[in-house]
């Protein structure tokens, strides 16, 4: 009887700093406001304003040499008539998908072999880091280095002719899907690595213990429990890679030698022939499709718990 | 009880690098019997709990269930299971697929399993929460779940590593009572580690008192509580007096001396009182005696209040030759 008169004290003492709290004689709706103002500024000006500017250019006209403001749908009406777009379009989902399932694969390995075989803080820090080498020099720089290795006489292809794996330079290792995939899987693994990482540093270890001790073979505690609570983990990485990938131009320009193309490539055109008005309307169908991809994902987990 | 589910651990021993947790311990544990391991942190008695449930491997030695040699075996093939200290279950499953766990590992189709695990939630008496996810659930309610989930695999033998360490206070002593009855309505062995001496006197029929990575003692509650071999076991069972006898240490039960207000001819020792403590159905008299140190006597409210004793007074301390028990060194 004495522990519960004893919690019931102790629930009274912190409860107790919450209501002196209302010092500055704010009501907490104001306070609330306040606090989030900043914040709310910042996205304002830096991400509402120029979408809000984007869809509104997107309607404009546009001649060879000049845009003029206008409401008209010709911008839309050439870019969902064209074939090209649709094309286009499918490639980008198609690198997409692929980079996706391939740094997927590859990042939750990553990141269970560091979660749960390596005993270690120090060394799951150590190799933590070492996956972050890579983004120690820019993406270009990281895009470019694969140049000489994959090219003609490169040093893949050099070193297959010398071990006799193959007689002729393989074509297809530079300015090709191939090419364009793996500098994307380079680029984006470790942002599948991180969020899978930290989501599995969170199961309790005595789950897969309590999984063993009710019977279940590895790949049982992996398909019945690691995965299904990795799921949050899973979706902000797909969620990154995903409209990385999309949302991308440099990376298949250099790495497909200007030879595939890519909604980022389209845009980037537009840009350069200063056909603003085009590339604003390509700009919102694509912000439209990657909106509905990641409306998809967020309709499997509930991510929320994770933030 | 038969002796059909005994557990034997032969000289079993865990080493990590160069400390040894568990040194060579030999101890045998008849079936269907509550026992405790009691000690401080870091004597062992959690590392041979996990090597008894396989979730640690011995370094050396056996494990012997039911003239078995399970030492090698893997936790679900032993006839085990272990009821862990944060109950470990599994937070994106409902009660009833918690509980039901082993058996969809096993296979067993959807109907049966569930039947199974709505069986084992009435015995813990948690049939209305089979849809609840845990995190719904109190502490004591998880524990019950948890329970069901280690008893659901039939297991001879219950490992239970701190279960009543998470609950508070008020809730220990409920599950305490329940995990006695559960255990004393299904007969077989339960294995419940402990560091609270009050938990292990309460529930046992055995204690084991470890320290260092070996046995103290083992015995029955009463015999430990009244005879503790060593004085580390009279320290941490609490309520003992050690003091220095001619040959070696002695122990004596706080309860079994006797204070004296004038000198009488059996009287042991002659002591000054320093504090006085009212604890309810008895008084707790802490003395200063010259020979011997600070020494603690409880005395009954009764027989106190009829001859209060004031701070700072002389008394006389005496106690029955049989009560005191002389200790391995």
């Amino acid at each position: 009887m004495s522990d519960l008169t004893q919690t019931m004290a102790l629930e009274a003492q912190t409860s107790a700093p919450g209501k002196a709290r209302k010092s500055l004689g704010l009501s907490d709706t104001v306070t609330g406001w306040l606090l989030s103002l900043p914040l709310t500024l910042v996205l304002f000006f830096f991400l509402v304003l120029p979408i809000v500017m984007i869809v509104i250019v997107s309607f404009w006209g546009a001649t060879e040499f000049s845009i003029y403001p206008a409401f008209q749908f010709d911008n839309y009406e050439f870019l969902l008539t064209s074939p090209v777009t649709y094309s286009v379009f499918l490639n980008t989902i198609k690198y997409a998908v692929i980079t996706w399932a391939i740094t997927l694969v590859l990042g939750f390995t990553i990141a269970y072999f560091l979660a749960f075989h390596v005993r270690t803080l120090t060394w799951q820090i150590v190799l933590f880091l070492l996956c972050t080498i890579p983004f120690w020099t820019s993406n270009i720089i990281r895009m470019i280095s694969w140049i000489p290795f994959l090219g003609r006489n490169g040093i893949a292809n050099s070193a297959l002719i010398s071990m006799g794996v193959i007689d002729e330079p393989l074509e297809w290792l530079l300015f090709s899907d191939f090419s364009v995939i793996l500098a994307f899987v380079h680029l984006y693994t470790l942002f599948m690595v991180v969020p899978i990482f930290n989501t599995m540093m969170r199961i309790d270890k005595s789950l897969i213990e309590a999984a063993y001790d009710n019977g279940a073979t590895g790949f049982q505690t992996l398909t019945n429990v690691i995965i299904p609570l990795t799921k949050p983990g899973i979706m902000i990485g797909s969620i990154f890679v995903v409209t990385l990938v999309m949302g991308d131009f440099i990376t298949v320009r250099f790495m497909s030698g200007s030879q595939k193309a890519n909604v980022g490539r389209l845009i980037s055109n537009d840009i350069a022939l200063l056909q603003y008005p085009s590339a604003a309307a390509t700009a919102v169908i694509l912000l439209i499709t990657v909106l509905i991809v990641i409306g998809i994902l967020l309709r499997f987990v509930d991510i929320r718990k994770e933030l | 009880m038969s002796d059909k589910s005994a557990l034997e651990l032969v000289s079993l021993t865990k080493r990590y690098g160069d400390t040894i947790a568990v040194d060579a311990i030999d101890q045998k544990i008849p079936g269907g019997t509550y026992t405790c391991l009691l000690g401080p942190s870091g004597c062992g008695k959690s590392s041979t709990l996990r090597m008894i449930a396989g979730h640690e491997t011995a370094s050396s030695g056996d494990i012997v269930l039911d003239g078995h040699n399970i030492t090698d075996l893997p936790p679900a093939k032993r006839g085990t299971a272990m009821m862990f200290q944060s109950y470990a279950l599994f937070p994106h499953l409902s009660v009833t697929e918690n509980v039901a766990f082993s058996l969809k590992m096993k296979g067993v189709d959807k109907g049966t399993r569930q039947e199974r695990a709505r069986e084992l939630l009435e015995l813990v008496d948690m049939s209305a929460y089979g849809e609840r996810l845990p995190e719904q659930l109190s502490g004591g309610q998880q524990q019950r779940v948890a329970l069901a989930r280690a008893l659901i695999t039939k297991p001879s033998i219950l490992l239970l590593d701190e279960p009543l360490s998470a609950l508070d206070p008020f809730l220990r002593l409920r599950m305490r009572t329940e995990l006695k009855r559960l255990q004393r309505e299904l007969g077989i062995s339960f294995i419940h580690v402990t560091h609270s001496q009050d938990e292990a006197l309460a529930l046992a029929d055995h204690i084991i008192v470890m320290n260092g990575g070996l046995i103290e003692q083992d015995g029955k509650p009463q015999e430990v509580f009244d005879a503790p071999r060593t004085e580390f076991v009279a320290r941490f069972i609490g309520g003992h007096n050690i003091m220095a006898g001619e040959g070696g240490k002695l122990a004596v039960r706080a309860d079994r001396i006797f204070l004296h207000q004038e000198q009488t001819p059996d009287a042991a020792l002659s002591a000054v009182v320093r504090a006085v403590e009212y604890l309810g159905t008895s008084v707790n008299v802490a003395v200063e005696a010259p020979a011997t140190g600070e020494l603690n006597v409880t005395v009954g409210d009764t027989a106190f209040f009829a001859n209060p004793i004031e701070i700072g007074q002389s008394v006389f301390l005496s106690w029955k030759p049989e009560d005191a028990h002389s200790l391995a060194a």
